[in-house]
């Protein structure tokens, strides 16, 4: 790897189709910089994209990449870190893809626990099909499918990952560029499953959950005077559990942290394999007598 | 064939019926004898009726009879799923102290030897060697040696140390004692034995040996029945090649983990039954489209829905082939012999490589939970050769990529077949996608640009059509007016069924196939023949209608579809009352 990487080197040349003023552009941008400044490049990176107007990271950043099927973008990034660990391994995806028809495979990659991040855009919202209420709009949330709001509790993805056993719990505002990079950056760094819910704005289909919004409410829990201990549980918790507010920040990290490949003892890239059957092949069939 | 011997055990789900008759079927396969088993059960894990059978002779033996000649009844039940195999010089082993059993009588003219299993067990030092007692009984009717159990024993409980060992030899030899002592009895069985040595195996692990073999390290799977001893053979095994076992939460991640580790360049697989295959349809589309060597392991069971999931059938075909929407191509493999599974499976890797193409391997309940013997070399190592198809390293990097030095995954070549750079390599950062995408992998809707994607997947078909072999294999007179075709696991069945037919006077020609997609073509053959019978586990005739199709000729069918694979005796009689009615069917007219 490099020194003189920028994280300008995993844009790709493809222009973003999304809305001018598209939360997504921010969190992409603190990807590419956590990337960059964690000293990795195209060549030994892969994203995995989900579906949805975030599942088109994947074409706009340059690196190895697979945009996959709906919902199923984790397994895909666990099976290629498990198999090559020495990539750094980025899924990315929105809230629908993650929470909703994604959800059960987000408790389970939380609890395996695998040495990879996991930056979720999320908008409150559907966009790419226009405006339909999402896995954590509101419950009074009105859009054209739940036009006296959705009568149903919005997912608080947060608890589900420290219900799961997350180890490291974060979020993030796409607009603070800043705070978003750095704390993508923590999640890549720490050795298992390191998971960012971003606050990534809808501009076209959410006029509930904005950038003034966020922007009015949010609370650092990294700022000085907050002073919060990201490995007290405790603290965390109620943190993640408390819905009146909206946290940024490293919310819960367990420090002893080590991801499932290395405990699986996956020593290194499982991509080659000899010419032929391996010397002790016949070994396998004796094992029949 | 040599005289062959019918042997069972059968009771309740929990007694045990598996490993004694295993114990069984290996102490006959370590006396130099061929075995063939197949398993009665259910889904349940305590009660009902399971029974474990062995067929055994010196001659190789690849299927199954109507025929049970000593059976060891731990429950009246077994006796009664058995009285169609049963006949009269059945010899029935049963526990007449055992409280369900204490008002049983032999039916019919078979004999019924009542063996004290459980106080015998007692007397060797625990109860809970009944059934080694029962093996014991079974050694003395069936004249075989009872010295050939001891290292069957020595296999089963060595890790349970060497008194365990001990008190189960004991067992055995009270159980055998027992009935010389009690019973007047000579027995009328030769049990032949041979100085050969044979391996036992199922075709479940004879794909996961075949896996390992072939270089896979990354398996995911969610366990399923009949499909879940592939992954526990590998795991435990794969570890020591540097691989990976993955339980996953369900078969929609397993496939894409599966597909992620193909995608980081490991040679990589799934495997389930039909339900699974169901989820893992999702997803096999991305497969396909962005051009993913994974292999796909089909153990099919009886459908649809959740079916009868320890029973036998071949209904998943249309599934492999058509399965999902939109149109891609995919290899269908369909081994024919457990020995087979082995081979197929590497061959499946080598292919999904070669043509960055999933590659669907089926197999069956049959295949999965027969246990039969070989001799080790069947399974030849030398033979086995690795082709991981078009990888491309940082040298050679340069020839795949656009003037902006980007890397073309999906380059469009004549052989329809891409470069494939494994992430890691310099130069080679790409994406692919489910989205129908350009040469660079990024999504298009261009017009020119779908129909070269579409073309160039298709075209990986064409190129292995003409470079691989998809031959048939055959058996019976190659003269013979009747051909028979099948396809997976009935060539056994009926190779037996062809030597009973030939016995009765009609020749047959037997082609047995084990590619689906690409398949060779017959309709030479269905053409030289006067009659065309394809026999297959299922209602409908699925690979009768593709070879109707393919041969625009109309075929005759035997099929099976109530759960129970085909037995020898029974599929030469099928043939032949599907012969008379042809001859019927021209009076008629």
């Amino acid at each position: 790897m490099s020194s003189d990487i920028r994280f300008t080197d995993f844009k790709s040349d493809k222009q973003p189709t999304w809305c001018p003023g598209c939360g997504d552009f921010g969190t992409m941008n603190g990807m590419m910089k956590a990337l960059a400044n964690t000293g990795n490049d195209p060549d030994n990176t892969f994203i995995v994209a989900g579906i949805g107007c975030s599942g088109k990271i994947g074409t706009y950043m340059h690196s190895y990449a697979l945009h996959g099927v709906h919902g199923r973008a984790l397994p895909v990034g666990t099976g290629v870190k498990i198999a090559n660990p020495e990539l750094e391994v980025m899924v990315a995806g929105g809230d629908g893809d993650g929470y909703s028809i994604g959800a059960g495979h987000f408790v389970h990659a939380v609890r395996r626990n695998v040495d990879m991040s996991y930056i979720v855009m999320d908008n409150r919202i559907y966009g790419l099909t226009k405006g339909q209420f999402s896995p954590t709009s509101r419950e009074d949330f009105e859009t054209s499918t739940s036009p006296d709001g959705t009568n149903q509790q919005p997912v608080n993805p947060l608890a589900l990952a420290m219900a799961a056993g997350g180890t490291f719990i974060a979020q993030s505002f796409s607009s603070d560029s800043q705070r978003h990079a750095e704390i993508v950056q923590k999640a890549i760094e720490h050795d298992g499953f390191g998971f960012v819910n971003v606050y990534s704005p809808c501009v076209t289909f959410n006029d509930v959950d904005t950038y003034d919004y966020f922007r009015d409410t949010i609370v650092d829990v990294g700022d000085e005077e907050f002073d919060h201990d990201p490995t007290d549980y405790d603290a965390a918790k109620e943190l993640i559990l408390d819905r009146n507010k909206e946290y940024q920040g490293v919310i819960y990290q367990n420090e002893n942290s080590v991801g499932y490949e290395k405990r699986e003892g996956v020593e290194g890239p499982m991509t080659d394999v000899p010419d032929g059957a391996p010397e002790d092949a016949m070994d396998l069939v004796r094992e029949f007598y | 064939m040599s005289e062959d011997l019918n042997w069972a055990v059968g009771g309740e789900a929990g007694d045990g019926i598996d490993s004694t008759g295993k114990i069984f079927a290996q102490a006959l396969s370590r006396a130099g004898r061929h075995v063939f088993t197949s398993k009665d059960f259910a889904s349940r894990i305590r009660g009902g009726y399971t029974a474990y059978k062995v067929r055994t002779s010196v001659d190789r033996i690849e299927s199954v009879v109507d025929r049970l000649d000593i059976l060891i009844a731990l429950t009246q039940r077994t006796v009664e799923e058995n009285l169609d195999e049963l006949h009269d010089d059945s010899i029935v082993i049963y526990d007449g102290e055992r409280s369900m059993m204490s008002d049983f009588e032999a039916p019919g003219e078979m004999r019924g030897l009542d063996v004290p299993l459980k106080r015998l067990a007692e007397d060797a030092g625990g109860a809970i060697m009944r059934n080694i007692v029962a093996l014991g009984a079974a050694c003395a009717v069936s004249g075989f040696k009872i010295e050939y159990l001891d290292e069957s024993l020595e296999k089963r409980f060595g890790n349970k140390g060497e008194a365990i060992v001990e008190n189960n030899k004991t067992a055995a030899r009270l159980g055998a004692e027992y009935v010389d002592e009690e019973y007047d009895f000579s027995t009328p069985y030769d049990l032949e034995t041979t100085d050969n040595d044979y391996v036992l195996l199922n075709g479940d692990e004879a794909i996961g040996m075949g896996a390992l073999v072939a270089g896979c390290r990354f398996y995911a799977g969610y366990p399923i029945t009949p499909a879940t001893d592939v992954m526990e053979y590998l795991k435990g095994r794969i570890e020591d090649y540097g691989g990976i076992v993955v339980q996953a939460e369900d078969e929609l991640s397993a496939i894409n983990m599966a597909l992620g580790a193909a995608r980081a360049g490991a040679r990589s697989m799934t495997a389930t039954s039909g339900p699974g295959i169901d989820l893992m349809t999702e997803t096999f589309g991305l497969v396909a489209t962005s051009e993913t060597p994974l292999v796909i392991c089909n153990v099919m069971r009886s459908g649809p829905s959740t079916g009868m999931p320890t029973k036998q059938e071949q209904g998943d075909l249309n599934g492999m082939l058509y399965g999902g929407h939109g149109e891609i191509p995919r290899f269908v493999l369909a081994p024919t012999t457990i020995s087979e599974c082995f081979h197929k499976t590497i061959e499946a890797f080598n292919l999904a490589e070669k043509y960055q193409i999933p590659v669907y391997l089926t197999g069956d309940l049959a295949l999965a939970v027969t246990e039969q013997t070989f001799p080790p070399e069947e399974f030849d190592m030398d033979a086995v050769e690795i082709d991981r198809g078009k990888v491309v390293d940082e040298g050679t990097i340069d020839e795949w990529q656009n003037e902006t030095g980007q890397f073309k995954p999906h380059a469009v070549t004549d052989d329809g077949v891409s470069p494939r750079s494994f992430p890691g390599t310099g130069g080679g950062a790409h994406m692919s996608t489910g989205l129908e995408h350009d040469e660079l992998g990024r999504r298009t809707e261009d017009t020119e640009m779908r129909i070269e994607q579409v073309d160039k997947r298709e075209r990986k078909v064409e190129t292995a059509r003409e470079a691989e072999d998809w031959s048939y294999r055959e058996f019976g007179d190659p003269d013979a007016d009747t051909l028979v075709v099948s396809w997976g696991s009935n060539e056994g069945a009926m190779r037996e069924a062809i030597e009973r037919l030939d016995a009765d006077g009609t020749d047959i020609r037997f082609v047995s196939v084990p590619y689906i997609f690409p398949r060779p073509d017959l309709s030479a053959e269905i053409e030289a023949a006067e009659e065309t019978i394809v026999v297959e586990c299922n209602a409908t005739g699925q690979f009768a209608d593709i070879v109707e199709h393919d041969a625009l000729s109309r075929v005759k069918r035997v099929n099976k579809y109530n759960g129970v694979r085909f037995k020898a005796d029974e599929l030469a009689e099928e043939i032949e009352a599907a012969l008379g009615g042809a001859a019927e069917a021209e009076v008629e007219a």
